[in-house]
């Protein structure tokens, strides 16, 4: 693979895309801030890294990359990637959750251009991208297929049906990606449910092969998916991704508090400065689109 | 025009939809099938045996076997026919049916077998009686219920040919031939298969022809002369039809191998509600399990037996005077 962009330039989307994720959930006074804070370096490494071959313009044309984001309630940062990659007009990421707009509060293929499967109900989308890698056949293309997970969704028990199916249908350009921050709803993976650790034993054993990164750093991601790309053409890849949950404003890293909540205006303006928006930009922003 | 006679040959449902599959899938080289470690039963094996590179058989994971067809057909230029017992094909999946089959209206035409009491010895782990009532709640789905294997062949193709999510409804047991091979079905649209006076019987599946044999008894017993409905589709339901019948006998009777609560009787009579509201007696499984047992030991202790069905009508006939 040939990244499109320098990790210096992906750093700097990365950031861009949090700030449009913490932006849209200010304004919808809901959302997960958390778990999309986790995903967006991933996420823009897939499409800004050379990995994601999709058309804006076409957005379903037959032979192109499909992402699946399992992790429905992600949308926020899946949707600034979108935006971000032409999609659709970036100011719609300030309807998000709002009645009418095409943005829903968990990502909808019916109402958003470049979504594969609504989701929003965890544990289905591996499924899903396995249905998808099995049309790839069908169809004689060669499109690869990265589905996005939580940690919290490998408890439910489809995602393991898939898992375990993925082999025996020797399915090629499967590619599970990770995102293990360590929090789900309730409180810390490992007091919730620890059960779905170790999480590479568990893919390999089923006939996968594992990749473990820190999912926050660039060169890391990169390497992975380059591998991911090839192997997954023998066999299904998982990555592990370990990251931290609210990556990147430092009141909600790893914090399970933080998975599902807005913040307030205080809040709010406190995550625009450490994401390196300017008082004025602030100003402007809230005086433009807050209620 | 309907072949129906009490002593009518019995067609194999579950053979016609492996026949028909097949058909289809030579006249289409994009449709693919599914099945979950029942094909040899549901007959999805005998398209498997042709197309085998088309054809998924997931094991006993019934969950991933929608999410699989799903996969197989978000993108809409693939129709995929998925399979299991009513049971496992409804219930065990049902979110994920709502959320990706119903919410996309995908073209994943789900076509359980093994449906209601008659799947009989298994019991009550395996007596699908509630799979109408929870298909009918999910936006976009067509629920489909053949009386016999001729109109099940015109079921398949209109589904196929349909875009968007069905349910077809088939049982273990073979049906009596009710309908001629050339029966046209249209989605909505039911058949009145004789014509009465004095009550409506608005049946579906198995009970169509049971219904047309305790309108024979009513008539000989009792001198009722009932009018027998067929809506073939619960959903849409063809309430115009069975509007204009209760307006012509004042008296709807529904009769169905299905729980009372949400299958044929209420969507009968939420069609009559706003049309012609009369008087309704629902006739299926009341609200409790199935057990073990023949088909026809089962369906007698339900009273779905034609000559308990014509005593039950007649009963309620005269205390709802």
């Amino acid at each position: 693979m040939n990244p499109t962009k320098s990790i210096e330039e992906l750093k700097e989307l990365a950031r861009k895309v949090r700030i449009e994720t913490i932006k849209s959930i200010y304004l919808a006074g809901s959302g997960h801030p958390g778990g999309s804070l986790s995903i967006t370096d991933i996420l823009v490494a897939l499409y800004f890294g050379g990995y994601v071959n999709v058309d804006p313009q076409n957005p379903y044309k037959p032979d192109r990359d499909r992402v699946i984001l399992s992790k429905g309630h992600a949308a926020p940062s899946f949707y600034a990637v979108l935006a971000l990659k032409g999609f659709f007009d970036k100011e719609l990421l300030y309807t998000l959750r709002k009645l009418g707009s095409p943005l829903q509060g968990h990502v909808s293929r019916k109402h958003t251009p470049g979504v594969e499967a609504s989701t929003g109900s965890l544990g289905q989308g591996l499924s899903i991208a396995l249905g998808m890698a099995l049309k790839r056949r069908l169809d004689n293309l060669d499109y690869k297929v990265f589905c996005l997970l939580s940690d919290g969704e490998l408890q439910e028990g489809m995602t393991w049906e898939a898992i375990m199916t993925a082999k025996h249908f020797n399915a090629k350009g499967l590619i599970a990606i990770i995102d293990n921050n360590n929090i789900q709803l309730d409180d810390f993976v490992t007091k919730v449910n620890s059960g779905i650790y170790p999480i590479e034993d568990k893919f390999k054993a089923s006939g996968w092969h594992t990749i473990t990164i820190d999912g926050h750093d660039f060169s890391q991601i990169l390497k992975a998916l380059d591998e991911a790309v090839k192997i997954s053409e023998e066999k299904p890849v998982a990555i592990r991704a370990i990251t931290v949950k609210g990556k990147g404003v430092s009141y909600m890293e790893n914090t399970p508090a933080w998975h599902g909540k807005a913040p307030d205006r205080e809040k709010f303006i406190e995550a625009m400065k450490e994401l390196g928006v300017s008082d004025k930009e602030i100003e402007e922003f809230l005086t433009k689109y807050d209620r | 025009m309907f072949l129906y006679t009490k002593d009518a040959p019995k067609g194999d449902l579950r053979k016609t939809y492996g026949e028909t599959l097949i058909e289809l899938g030579r006249k289409d080289p994009k449709l693919c099938v599914v099945d979950g470690d029942l094909s040899t039963s549901t007959k999805t094996a005998m398209f498997g045996k042709e197309f085998p590179e088309r054809f998924f058989n997931v094991g006993i994971d019934e969950q991933n076997l929608i999410g699989i067809a799903s996969g197989l057909a978000y993108d809409k230029d693939r129709t995929v026919f998925a399979s299991s017992f009513a049971m496992f094909l409804t219930g065990r999946p049902w979110e994920i049916i709502r959320q990706h089959v119903g919410y996309n209206d995908l073209p994943v035409k789900l076509v359980a077998t093994h449906a209601g009491i008659t799947v009989g010895p298994d019991g009550a782990s395996h007596q699908m009686n509630e799979d109408i009532a929870i298909m009918r709640a999910i936006p976009n789905m067509k629920v489909i219920v053949p009386a016999d294997n001729h109109i099940l062949k015109k079921i398949l193709y209109k589904a196929y040919e349909t875009p968007g999510a069905f349910y077809i409804r088939l049982s273990r047991e073979k049906f009596p031939v009710v309908y001629p091979e050339d029966v046209e079905f249209e989605l909505g649209r039911g058949f009145i298969l004789k014509e009465g006076k004095d009550i409506t019987i608005v049946a579906i599946g198995l009970m169509v022809s049971h219904a047309l044999d305790a309108a024979s008894i009513l008539k000989e017993n009792y001198g009722i002369d009932a009018e027998v409905i067929d809506p073939v589709s619960v959903k849409p339901i063809d309430g115009e039809l069975i509007a204009q019948s209760a307006q012509k006998t004042g008296k709807v009777v529904t009769i169905e191998e299905h729980s009372i609560i949400g299958g044929l009787g209420d969507a009968v009579i939420s069609a009559l509600a706003e049309k012609y509201p009369v008087l309704v007696k629902k006739i299926g499984i009341p609200d409790t399990y199935g057990e073990s047992g023949t088909a026809i030991e089962l369906l007698r202790k339900f009273e779905l037996m034609p000559e308990q069905l014509a005593g039950n009508i007649y009963k309620w006939l005269n205390s709802s005077k």
